[in-house]
């Protein structure tokens, strides 16, 4: 269809009745927009429904924090501590953030700053099948490859070297099941969030700042560090803020691999326990024990304020950089 | 006066004060060049490994029988029959999920382009829908379960549904934005100097982001099959095939979960086989989606 024929449209009968009169047609502007208005602000209020309504549900347990305060995870003994969980969470990001953060930023770089429109063509296919990859493929993924390697090799090896003077790599756990595999699932999980936000980022810095700095006789990468330096740096930092609270609320895929034992975790190989896969293990016994769902949907409350302040704080900069606020 | 016009004009020496180490910067710049290759490359052999493992392992078990019947009565011992009830959940999920969603994200978004344009107001929606995309898929099951709790409402396949749509719907909306946000902006001016109102320009909008709209339907589904965080609360799993909306429903990414807690490894190559339908799944959806957008891409006023 040309530029014409799609105007002509606009003055043909079925987009404009002719027979209607403006008054009608306005009246009809005004009822659509505003009832489109509605939905915007639905979606502005869904966002502070989940809260209030987990926020309500947790409230039983809020108001015994007593509960939550212990170190321990007993249920049936009314003993609720978040402690272990938000360890095992902490520790799983980190080590997954640890392994991600370089090479999905230098990944990133290339693809705003090295790469042709055809090569682009190519590789941005390639990571969106890496964000389509559904979480318990990955997972499965973790069970079959990562933890027989770290279990057979990386464990003892590192055990070896490294585990002798620092008790974080000690090999406390012999079935590989741990921390280091589910950070290494999720690394790969989170990279092509990382990536494609950098590379947005680092397409949004002015292009003259480009051309300046290459017409002065600066290489490429001098180019590349110079503009990240002055114009990106921010944004890449949303970018990791970004991945790690993807990471931080991943559920099925690290499950599957980190071994599920409710203690803080001493060393990357050791068993651990996070959050969301507290929630998804015992969704189904909660409603046998008294203030169990409770302490759940504080985990649930705990999780979403955690991932709600990260990704608001990384948005605004994303969106203040890329001029879209 | 003479005297100044012959003295020696000053120049900016030619040479560099400093020397400009131009072997040192080339060597950084290849070396930073090989190491951005070799992440990308890395990432692309992950994907492969994770493509070769899955198809590896799950191709042994798959048989007609595992995609044609639902699970017989000792399933989960190694006895007969297969996943058929979770992949007719999943779609069954999935697609309820995606059009649910698109009735919200349509008008959302043509709103937003018609309507709102570049207002404070629409800025603040993008970054809702933006945060409301960060959010993890378990956090809206947990929230589909509380609002279940209060509707007195049962795991089903309703409830499924609209928890999934709420997951769904950031991805939709923001995809089609970006599509919007592609069409030329002479479009929207011709339109209102000829004199259409917003609500006109809203269905003409729509009409150009035909082909996009398709592909953003597509990843959506995408997504909405391979999540199984927000459907694990809200729509339960069961052996038989999905029933009707107020009865539980499988769905495939569970259907793996499950099969691979069996202590049996006959049930766990099931597992495999079921991440080999799964995986394919969303291949042949993706896939799909980065075709159609160029195919059906030549009927859209560029």
């Amino acid at each position: 269809m040309t530029r014409e024929e799609s105007l002509t449209l606009l003055t043909q009968a079925g987009a404009v009745q002719s027979g209607v009169t403006m008054q009608r047609r306005r009246l009809f502007d005004v009822a659509v927009g505003a009832g489109m208005r509605m939905l915007q602000w639905l979606v502005i209020l869904l966002l502070l429904m989940m809260t209030a309504t987990l926020s309500m549900r947790s409230l039983p347990i809020l108001r015994q924090l007593e509960l939550l305060r212990s170190h321990v995870w007993q249920p049936m003994a009314g003993r609720f501590g978040l402690a272990p969980f938000i360890a095992g969470s902490m520790a799983v990001t980190a080590v997954a953030m640890a392994l991600a953060t370089i090479p999905a930023i230098l990944c990133g770089v290339y693809m705003a700053e090295y790469t042709s429109t055809r090569t682009r063509a190519w590789l941005k296919p390639l990571l969106d099948l890496l964000v389509g990859v559904p979480s318990v493929v990955y997972g499965l993924w973790g069970v079959l490859f990562v933890v027989p390697l770290i279990r057979d090799r990386i464990g003892p090896a590192v055990d070896a070297t490294l585990g002798q003077m620092l008790p974080f790599f000690r090999q406390t756990n012999p079935s590989g099941y741990g921390v280091l595999a589910a950070g290494v699932v999720l690394a790969l999980m989170t990279f092509p969030l990382i990536v494609a936000v950098t590379e947005e980022v680092m397409r949004s810095a002015p292009q003259q700042m480009r051309e300046t700095l290459l017409a002065l006789g600066a290489t490429r990468w001098e180019t590349t560090k110079c503009i990240v330096r002055h114009a990106a740096l921010p944004g890449v930092m949303a970018a990791v803020v970004l991945g790690f609270s993807r990471a931080f609320g991943e559920t099925l895929a690290v499950m599957m691999v980190v071994g599920n034992a409710p203690r803080a975790p001493t060393s990357i190989f050791d068993a651990a326990y996070p959050l969301p896969a507290l929630i998804a293990n015992n969704y189904s016994e909660m409603m046998s024990v008294p203030l169990y769902d409770s302490a759940l949907m504080m985990a649930a409350l705990f999780l979403l304020v955690v991932v709600l302040c990260f990704n608001v704080m990384a948005r605004l900069v994303i969106h203040r950089l890329t001029r879209q606020l | 006066m003479s005297e100044h016009i012959s003295d020696p004009i000053p120049q900016a020496s030619v040479r560099p004060a400093k020397p400009l180490y131009l072997e040192r910067r080339r060597l950084e710049e290849r070396v930073f060049l090989a190491l951005m290759r070799l992440c990308l490359l890395g990432a692309a052999a992950a994907l492969g490994m994770i493509l070769a493992v899955i198809f590896w392992r799950g191709v042994g078990a798959l048989s007609v029988e595992m995609l044609t019947q639902p699970p017989r009565g000792n399933f989960y011992l190694g006895g007969g029959g297969g996943i058929a009830n979770a992949i007719a959940g999943s779609i069954l999920l999935a697609s309820g999920a995606t059009a649910a969603a698109f009735c919200w994200a349509a008008p959302l978004v043509l709103y937003l382009h018609a309507y709102a344009r570049r207002s404070r107001f629409a800025a603040w929606v993008r970054l809702t829908l933006d945060v409301l995309w960060g959010i993890p898929s378990i956090v809206y099951g947990a929230f589909g379960f509380s609002l279940m709790i209060l509707l007195g409402l049962r795991a089903s396949l309703l409830a499924g549904v609209l928890t999934l749509s709420l997951v769904v719907l950031p991805i939709l909306a923001r995809t089609l934005d970006e599509v919007l946000r592609m069409a030329p902006h002479q479009l929207l001016e011709t339109g209102f100097a000829l004199g259409a109102t917003r609500a006109e320009m809203a269905g003409l909008l729509l009409r150009q982001a035909l082909p996009g709209l398709f592909t953003a339907l597509l990843l959506a589904f995408g997504r909405g099959v391979g999540d199984a965080a927000s459907v694990l609360f809200t729509a339960g799993y069961t052996d038989n095939m999905p029933g009707g909306i107020f009865s539980p429903v499988a769905s495939l990414p569970l259907a793996v979960f499950f099969q691979l807690n069996a202590p049996f490894p006959a049930v766990q190559e099931r597992a495999y086989a079921s991440a080999l339908v799964l995986t394919v799944m969303i291949l042949v959806i993706s896939l799909t989606a980065h075709l159609s957008l160029r195919r059906l891409g030549k009927h859209v006023v560029r």
